[in-house]
C-alpha cells in the first residue's frame, strides 16, 4: 500500500538518505532497522510529508503524494510518532487525544468520545485527567501511540516506541501494538529492540549510511552478512562465521 | 441548558451591567469604557496570542485599522455608523489576513513575528501621520450629534452597555472557538507545531483564521474608542501603548483564558487608580507598576490571575475530597 | 534635483551616523546571539544612559567623552545584575517569557525616567556640538566624527575581547553549544550575565558619544531601538560583523530618504527595508541561511 521509490534526501553536502525503496503490504507489520545515523529518522520524515525528498517519491495505495504536506498525508492516512517525544506540554492527556480526533470528528463530542475509545487501547485510560508533562517515559510513549491512531490511520509509522523503555514496559506494549495492527491498521516501524523486531515484524527492511542494504524476513535479515558488517564492521560477518563453524565443528575442522 | 464555559461568562457580564443601578458616578462610567474597550482589544490578542501562542507586539495596527476605518467611513463619505463599524471589523479582518499571510508564510514565529508586527503597527503609524486621508498629525473629528443611528450616546452607563455588549459577545465567541475542533487545533500549534502537523493540522490556515478574528475583535475596539472619544489621531490609533494594553491584559488576567483579558483589564487599571490615588500626579507611575505586576506574574504565576484561582480551588477541593 | 555635493555629503553624515547606529545595535546583535533572545529593553537602556551621561554634566560639568570611564561600568554592573537576578530567574526558560519580561523592562525604565526626569527634551549645550571639520567641499561634525570613531574603536575592542580573551571563548562556547560549555564547566548563568552586561555597557559607549549632538528625553529609546533592530535583523540576528555593515547601511538609507521624501516619511524606508528583510530573509544579509 505504501511504496517510496528511490528516495534521495540530501543536506548539503550530506546524503542522508540515499536512492532508498520499500514496499509495505496492507495489513503487515514491517520493521525498518539500522545501526545509529544510518537514516531511518529521516526517510520517516519524508514519508510523512516533513521533508521533501531531494529525488524520489512515495506513493500511497498507488496514488503519488510526494508533492503533498504533512497535514495533507494525515488526511491520507499516514500518521507517524516522533522518536523525540512531542507532546502538547500544556494540555492533558485526554486534550492531547482528543486534538488527534479531531480529525475525522469534527464535533468535540465525538472527538472526545473518540478520544477516551483510543486511550483505552492503549491504556492510557487511568491518566486521562493527567497533565501530559507529569507522565512517565511509557506513558509518553503511550499517548504518542494514542494521538498518532487517534486520527485513524490506514498506516501508523512508529518511530521508535520501544527506546527508553524497560523490559517490562516493552513486554506490555508489545501486544498494544499488535492488537492496533489485527484492528487493521498498517505499521512500519523504526526499532532498535530487536527482541521486538524479531517478535512482530514479518517483513524487515535495512537501512545502513543511507541505503537499503537488506531485506526479508527478520530471522533472514539478521544471518545476512551485509547486514552484520553495517552493524558491526568490515570483516565480521567472515569472522563470526569461521567462529560459529569452529564452535560446532565445521568441515574445517 | 447553558454550554460549557458560557456560566461564568453570563455572570460577569450581569454584574457590570447592573452597576448603573447603584453606582452614578461618570467618572466610574469612564473608567468602564475605557476597561471594556481594552478588554475587547485584548480578547483580539488573546486569540491569537494566549490561546493560539503567537505573541504580538503589534495589536495597535488592527485597533487603529478598526478607528480609522470608522472615521474615514463616517467623515470623508457620511456613511452610517453601524455600517462604518461592519466595515471596521471587515477592514481588521482583512489585514489580519495579509499580515499573517507574509508572517506566517515567511516561517516567522516568537520573537520574529513579534518584532515584524511592532514593524507594522510602527509603519502604519508614521504613514497616518503623513497622510492627509488620515487628518495627518492634526487627526480626526467625528461630529458630534448623539442618537443610535450615529452610535453616539450622550449618557455615559448607556454607552458602557454598548461597549458591554461587545464584549459580551467577543467572550461568547472566544468560548465557543475554545471549546470547538478550531480552538483544539489552535492551542495544538501554541504547544507544539510539528506534533500538530502530523495530526492533520493545517497549521498555517488555522494561524490565518486566528489572526483574522485576532484583528477583526481589536478593529471593534478600535470603532468603539472613536465612537466614545469622537477623536482619533496617529499617536493614539497606531500607538504603542494599546499593543501594550491588549497584551499585558490577558497575561495578567490569564492568557489563553476566555475571561482573562476582562478580568486582566479591569485589574490593572485598578491598580492604575489605586496608584495614581497614592502617588498622586507622578506621570507614568501606573505604567510602571503594570510593569511591575508583568513581570512578577511571569515569575511567579505564568497563568495569571484566573490561573492562580484554578490553583487554589484545585488545591482547596483536592483537599475538601481527601 | 540635489547638487551631488549635498547627496555626497548627506552620504557621508548618513555613515557617521550609522556607525553609532552600528554601537547601538551592537549590544542587541551580541546579546540575541548569545542568548537567542531580544531584548526589548535595548532601547530603554540606551535613553536611561544617555540621562546618566546628562545628569553627570549637569550635576558635576562631566565632559560627556569623561562620562564614559564613569557610565560604562556601571551600566555593565547593571546589565549583570538584571540578567541574573531578574530575567534569568523569572523567565524559567522560556523565550516567550524573555520577550515579555524584557518589555516589561522596558516600559519600567522608561516611565522611572519620566517621573524622575519628566517628559522635557534635554541637551548637552557645549560649542564642540556645533564645531565643525572642513574636509574638501564638505563640512563635517566634530562630534560625529569623534562619535564614528569611537564606534569603530569600540567594535574592535569587542572583536578582541571575544576573539582573544577567555571569556570572549566562554561566551563563543555557549552561544554555540549552552549544553556542552555546561558540561565543561562554563558557568552559563554568569556568561549570559557578562553578555548582557556588555551588550549595556556598548549602550553606555553608545550614549557618551551621541549626548554632544543628541538630545534625549524619556522616550528618545523607541526612535533608536526600531532603528537598532532594523539594523540587527539586516545584518543577521547575532552577527557582529553584520551590525556594523547594517548600522552603516541604515544610517545612509536614513539620511539619503530624509533629504528625498522629508524628515517624517523618511523614517518609512526604514520600516519598509525591516519588513521586507524579516519577511524574505529572515537570516539578514550577512547570517548563514537557516
Amino acid at each position: 500500500m505504501l511504496q517510496v521509490r528511490n528516495a534521495t534526501m540530501r543536506f548539503g553536502g550530506l546524503v542522508a538518505v540515499n536512492n532508498a525503496s520499500l514496499d509495505v503490504k496492507e495489513g503487515s507489520i514491517t520493521g525498518l532497522i539500522g545501526p545509529n545515523g544510518a537514516g531511518k529518522t529521516t526517510l520517516f520524515a519524508v514519508i510523512a510529508g516533513f521533508l521533501k525528498p531531494t529525488e524520489g517519491a512515495i506513493s500511497l495505495y498507488g496514488k503519488d503524494i510526494t508533492a503533498e504536506q504533512p497535514h495533507k498525508r494525515a488526511v491520507s492516512g499516514i500518521a507517524r510518532t516522533f522518536q523525540i517525544v512531542q507532546p502538547f506540554a500544556g494540555l492533558n492527556v485526554h486534550e492531547n487525544i482528543t486534538v488527534g480526533a479531531y480529525l475525522r470528528h469534527a464535533r468535540p463530542s465525538d472527538a472526545v468520545e473518540k478520544a477516551r475509545e483510543v486511550a483505552h487501547q492503549v491504556g492510557l485510560e487511568k491518566d486521562l485527567e493527567k497533565s501530559a508533562a507529569s507522565l512517565t517515559v511509557a506513558g509518553r510513549k503511550r499517548l504518542e501511540l494514542a494521538r498518532a491512531l487517534a486520527t485513524e490511520p490506514k498506516i501508523l509509522l512508529l518511530d521508535e516506541v520501544l527506546a527508553g523503555l524497560n523490559p517490562s514496559e516493552i513486554r506490555d506494549i508489545i501486544p498494544v501494538i499488535r492488537s492496533i495492527r489485527d484492528s487493521g491498521v498498517t505499521i512500519l516501524m523504526i526499532e532498535h529492540v530487536m527482541q521486538a523486531v524479531m517478535n512482530l515484524c514479518e517483513h524487515v527492511y535495512v537501512l545502513a549510511q543511507g541505503k537499503m542494504i537488506a531485506e526479508g524476513t527478520p530471522a533472514a535479515v539478521c544471518n545476512d552478512p551485509a547486514v552484520i558488517e553495517a552493524y558491526l564492521g568490515k570483516g565480521s560477518a567472515e569472522r563470526i562465521a569461521r567462529q560459529s563453524a569452529e564452535n560446532t565443528g565445521g568441515p574445517n575442522a | 441548558m447553558i454550554g460549557r464555559g458560557y456560566l461564568p461568562i453570563i455572570l460577569v457580564t450581569l454584574v457590570i451591567a447592573l452597576t448603573p443601578l447603584v453606582i452614578s458616578s461618570n467618572s466610574f462610567f469612564n473608567f468602564t469604557v475605557l476597561v471594556l474597550i481594552i478588554a475587547l482589544a485584548a480578547q483580539g490578542w488573546n486569540l491569537l496570542g494566549g490561546i493560539g501562542g503567537q505573541t504580538s507586539f503589534g495589536h495597535a495596527m488592527f485597533f487603529g485599522i478598526g478607528a480609522y476605518t470608522a472615521s474615514i467611513l463616517q467623515t470623508h463619505l457620511g456613511v452610517n455608523a453601524w455600517i462604518s463599524l461592519v466595515a471596521a471589523i471587515a477592514a481588521g479582518a482583512l489585514a489580519g489576513l495579509i499580515v499573517g499571510f507574509l508572517s506566517f508564510r515567511a516561517g516567522l514565529r516568537g520573537s520574529y513575528f513579534a518584532l515584524v508586527t511592532l514593524a507594522f503597527a510602527e509603519l502604519l503609524r508614521v504613514l497616518a501621520n503623513a497622510s492627509e486621508l488620515t487628518g495627518g498629525a492634526a487627526g480626526l473629528l467625528l461630529k458630534l450629534d448623539p442618537g443610535f443611528a450615529n452610535m453616539q450616546f450622550s449618557s455615559r452607563p448607556t454607552f458602557m452597555l454598548l461597549a458591554l455588549a461587545f464584549v459580551f459577545v467577543s467572550l461568547v465567541i472566544t468560548q465557543k472557538i475554545v471549546n470547538s475542533r478550531f480552538g483544539a487545533h489552535l492551542v495544538a500549534v501554541r504547544e507544539n507545531e510539528d506534533a500538530a502537523k502530523a495530526l492533520g493540522v493545517d497549521v498555517l490556515t488555522v494561524k490565518l483564521k486566528a489572526i483574522s478574528l485576532s484583528g477583526a475583535m481589536t478593529a471593534a475596539a478600535g470603532v468603539l474608542y472613536v465612537q466614545y472619544f469622537l477623536y482619533i489621531d496617529s499617536g493614539i490609533a497606531f500607538g504603542i501603548w494599546i499593543s501594550i494594553e491588549a497584551l499585558l491584559a490577558p497575561m495578567i488576567g490569564g492568557r489563553g483564558m476566555v475571561l482573562g483579558p476582562l478580568i486582566g483589564a479591569f485589574t490593572l487599571h485598578g491598580l492604575g487608580e489605586v496608584t495614581k490615588s497614592f502617588a498622586g500626579r507622578v506621570p507614568g507611575i501606573d505604567l510602571m507598576v503594570f510593569a511591575v505586576v508583568l513581570i512578577v506574574v511571569i515569575a511567579f504565576a505564568s497563568s495569571g490571575i484566573l490561573g492562580l484561582i484554578r490553583k487554589l480551588a484545585d488545591r482547596f477541593s483536592s483537599k475538601g475530597g481527601a | 534635483m540635489f547638487s551631488p555635493t549635498i547627496i555626497i555629503e548627506a552620504m557621508i553624515n548618513g555613515l557617521l551616523t550609522g556607525a553609532i547606529y552600528a554601537l547601538v545595535a551592537l549590544g542587541l546583535t551580541l546579546v540575541y546571539g548569545v542568548l537567542h533572545i531580544i531584548n526589548f529593553a535595548h532601547g530603554a537602556t540606551l535613553a536611561a544612559a544617555m540621562f546618566a551621561v546628562w545628569g553627570l554634566n549637569a550635576a558635576f560639568g562631566i565632559d560627556p567623552y569623561w562620562a564614559i570611564l564613569i557610565v560604562t561600568p556601571v551600566f555593565f554592573v547593571l546589565g549583570y545584575g538584571v540578567q541574573r537576578f531578574v530575567i534569568g530567574p523569572a523567565a524559567h526558560g522560556d523565550d516567550g517569557n524573555i520577550l515579555l519580561i524584557t518589555l516589561g523592562l522596558s516600559i519600567l525604565i522608561e516611565n522611572a525616567l519620566l517621573a524622575g526626569f519628566g517628559s522635557d527634551t534635554r541637551s548637552i549645550p557645549s560649542d564642540f556640538s556645533f564645531s565643525v571639520v572642513e574636509a574638501g567641499p564638505f563640512l563635517l561634525s566634530s562630534a560625529r566624527l569623534v562619535g564614528a570613531a569611537g564606534s569603530l574603536i569600540v567594535a574592535v575592542l569587542f572583536w578582541l575581547l571575544m576573539s582573544r580573551t577567555d571569556t570572549g571563548k566562554a561566551i563563543r562556547a555557549v552561544a554555540r553549544e549552552k549544553l556542552g560549555a555546561n558540561l565543561v564547566g562554563i558557568n552559563v548563568g554568569h556568561i549570559y550575565a557578562i553578555t548582557f552586561g556588555l551588550g549595556c555597557a556598548a549602550l553606555a559607549v553608545a550614549a557618551s558619544l551621541l549626548m554632544p549632538t543628541f538630545y534625549v528625553n524619556p522616550r528618545i529609546g523607541g526612535a533608536f531601538v526600531n532603528i537598532a533592530f532594523t539594523v540587527v535583523v539586516l545584518g543577521g540576528m547575532g552577527s557582529i560583523p553584520g551590525a556594523m555593515a547594517g548600522g552603516l547601511i541604515i544610517g545612509m538609507v536614513e539620511s539619503l530618504s530624509g533629504l528625498l521624501l522629508g524628515e517624517s516619511l523618511g523614517q518609512i524606508g526604514i520600516f519598509i527595508i525591516f519588513i521586507l528583510v524579516l519577511l524574505l530573509r529572515p537570516t539578514g544579509l550577512f547570517g548563514a541561511k537557516a
